[in-house]
């Protein structure tokens, strides 16, 4: 296997037509390298589609109202309706898939001008009321003091948390927030936090960074929302489907709310489970393109490596016959034909796989370098493009394969070369 | 009395040429003695070359039996006759045949590498048997920057390296220059003097009449097996003898 003699033969081959064996090897590069390439591209396109909601919960979905679209019980179609703070009672005792809830205000009409003062400073920022259990649902990390707690809800306290950009207008850099007052529309909320999401990239209402969370029974009262719930967010209990709850939830709101059983439009809603999966699939798509054009490239190199093979046996029939002659046993014969295609192919492969994991590489310094100079909360949608370990086994292993069956056919016809051919006079 | 090496009786062989059979060889017996010096004559078409073939093993025969050094040689697959092949026989081609990207000494040592000799030990074997025939100064020389004679005792020495017990020739001197032809054949006569059979198929009458015996194809049948009264062995050289 590893005699000089073997590998004196495979170089000459290579050499005698050194830009024939170029040509064919670019073949096995170029498959090897647009695999890389490609599954690298891939990887950073998911990467960067799923760096923005790391522990968003999956299971869970939002909803809320939109105006009917069908008349109703002497109710005309296009009423203005809302979701109300019963409804959310109902849900939370007749529906047992659900396992948080968490009713939200959305104040819209809040923002306006300098909503939002502090001593010298002010400007205009988002303000939501929320309950404690928001944060089961997107998660977030407390850089300043804490979250909203069960009894902030139940005393209707005027607290609030703030969102780091909130933070960084107004206050100064390393200051302590907590327990210092905002006045926000008007009236003086205490901070008793600051707030980082985990999952930057989703934002359902408003921009995270630039909100005010009030507790939602001090914001309902503080600002006249009466019992309205704006809209609402859910996690499901393991095991249990989403959709599922989501199914069950309609029916009830809608006999609450003399709303047509049949009206599809009257509850709008978002489901991040099944969000999620069309994006899987999406993902999963990809990646099946990418491995059928790959593995579709590497059968063109390959069978240009073994058309190629099929000349050099040619070209060499003579040799392979004086060698069969003097001793060479088929098995000799078919090892040095196989060797040299696994080589050509191997070699070729191993220069894509060396060259495209540079091109990722350089994408990603030049990536990185773009990140840094952005702005901080601007989404990306690629980031880290790369290509595991796993991969590089995997195509070691797919090029020997692609080599071994591309020298085959012309091993097979090497081996049924008779020696006689050899001693033919020309 | 010394041993048969080759018996070959009632040999047939023909080829399938489309819908016609082409008897070539109709029937020959042949019985070598170990340590002979035999020439093949005949016309071209007289199957020569075929009986050659079937004799080293390179074609099988349809009919008859042929023995080499008393094993019955068979349809056998090819494996094996590989390594009859490289045991029993060296081949000595027309047209040389050397591997054109090997030197001299690669090229003698190349049957030793069939029998998994490592690359040491055969580049040392090969030298030696270039050392004797006078080419030791050319081993790393490419066969293209050699001459035909070179060349041929380049071949010699690749067919002797694997001791074999009989050599075949196939018109050994067909490319070469009388002069040199001659050379050859002071050589092959003193391999055989080492007590190696040695076959030469030719259409040169000198060269034939160097051999002890000539035997004479016509029409893939023997027409005339007879000894060489001309035959002079050579005084035993300086090439072999130091062995």
């Amino acid at each position: 296997m590893f005699d000089l003699d073997r590998w004196q033969e495979i170089l000459n081959a290579i050499k005698q037509n050194k830009f024939r064996s170029i040509l064919t090897a670019f073949g096995v590069f170029w498959a090897i390298f647009m695999l890389v390439v490609m599954t690298g591209a891939g990887n950073g396109l998911i990467n960067g589609v799923t760096s923005g909601f790391k522990d968003f919960a999956t299971n869970s979905a939002f909803m809320w109202s939109n105006r009917t679209t069908i008349a109703y019980q002497g109710y005309d179609r296009g009423r203005w309706w809302s979701i109300n703070n019963d409804d959310m009672e109902t849900i939370r005792t007749e529906i047992e898939g659900v396992d948080v809830i968490s009713p939200r205000l959305q104040g819209w009409n809040l923002r306006e001008g300098q909503n939002v003062v502090r001593g010298e400073k002010a400007a205009a920022f988002n303000v939501m009321g929320d309950y404690p259990q928001y944060r089961k649902i997107d998660p977030c990390t407390m850089p300043w003091g804490r979250y909203i707690n069960d009894e902030d809800i139940k005393l209707k306290r005027k607290v609030c948390i703030i969102g780091e950009n909130v933070y960084d207008v107004m206050f100064e850099e390393g200051e302590d927030p907590v327990g210092t007052y905002l006045r926000i529309n008007g009236v003086y909320f205490m901070v008793v936090g600051v707030f980082k999401s985990n999952n930057p990239n989703i934002n359902i209402g408003s921009n995270k960074k630039e909100t005010i969370y009030l507790p939602f029974t001090t914001m309902q009262q503080t600002f006249n929302y009466g019992d309205e719930v704006h809209f609402f967010g859910f996690t499901a209990k393991p095991g249990v489907n989403v959709q599922g709850i989501v199914d069950e939830i309609k029916p009830l709101i809608k006999k609450h709310h003399k709303i047509a059983p049949e009206d599809e439009e009257a509850i709008g809603g978002f489901n991040v489970q099944s969000e999620l999966q069309t994006m899987e699939y999406t993902f999963l798509g990809i990646n099946i393109l990418i491995w059928v054009v790959g593995i579709g490239t590497l059968i063109a190199g390959a069978v240009g490596v073994s058309n190629i093979m099929l000349v050099i046996v040619r070209e060499r029939t003579r040799e392979i016959g004086v060698q069969r002659a003097i001793g060479a046993r088929p098995a000799i014969v078919i090892g040095q034909i196989l060797t040299e295609s696994v080589f050509l192919t191997t070699v070729a492969g191993f220069l894509g796989l060396a060259f495209g994991t540079l091109i990722l590489h350089l994408t990603d310094l030049a990536l990185s370098a773009a990140a840094a100079g952005a702005p901080e909360d601007e989404m990306t949608f690629f980031a880290n493009p790369e290509v595991g370990l796993p991969l590089a086994i995997a195509a070691l292993v797919m090029l020997i394969l692609v080599g071994l069956f591309a020298g085959l056919i012309p091993a097979m016809k090497a081996v049924r070369i008779k020696p006689i051919d050899a001693l033919r006079h020309e | 009395m010394s041993n048969s090496i080759i018996k070959v009786e009632g040999l047939h062989k023909s080829y399938q040429m489309g819908n016609n059979a082409l008897h070539v060889l109709k029937g020959i017996d042949l019985d070598i003695k170990a340590g002979e010096m035999v020439s093949i004559m005949g016309s071209s078409g007289s199957g020569k070359s075929t009986l050659l073939n079937i004799l080293g093993i390179l074609d099988n025969h349809d009919r008859g039996s042929y023995y080499l050094d008393s094993v019955k040689i068979e349809k056998m697959n090819e494996t094996r006759a590989a390594r009859f092949r490289n045991n029993y026989i060296g081949f000595i081609f027309q047209s040389f045949n050397l591997i054109s990207f090997k030197n001299a000494m690669e090229n003698v040592a190349l049957p030793l590498f069939y029998q998994n000799v490592s690359r040491k030990k055969r580049n040392m074997k090969a030298l030696e048997y270039l050392d004797r025939l006078g080419l030791k100064e050319w081993a790393n020389h490419l066969p293209s920057e050699l001459s035909g004679g070179q060349k041929q005792r380049i071949a010699i020495a690749r067919a002797l390296i694997s001791e074999p017990k009989v050599i075949l020739a196939d018109e050994p001197t067909g490319a070469l220059d009388s002069q040199t032809s001659f050379e050859v054949m002071d050589i092959l006569q003193e391999v055989n003097q080492l007590g190696i059979t040695v076959i030469i198929v030719t259409h040169e009458d000198d060269i034939a009449h160097r051999t002890q015996r000539i035997i004479r194809l016509r029409d893939g049948l023997i027409d005339r097996n007879e000894l060489n009264g001309k035959y002079e062995p050579v005084a035993a050289g300086d090439i072999f003898t130091s062995n």
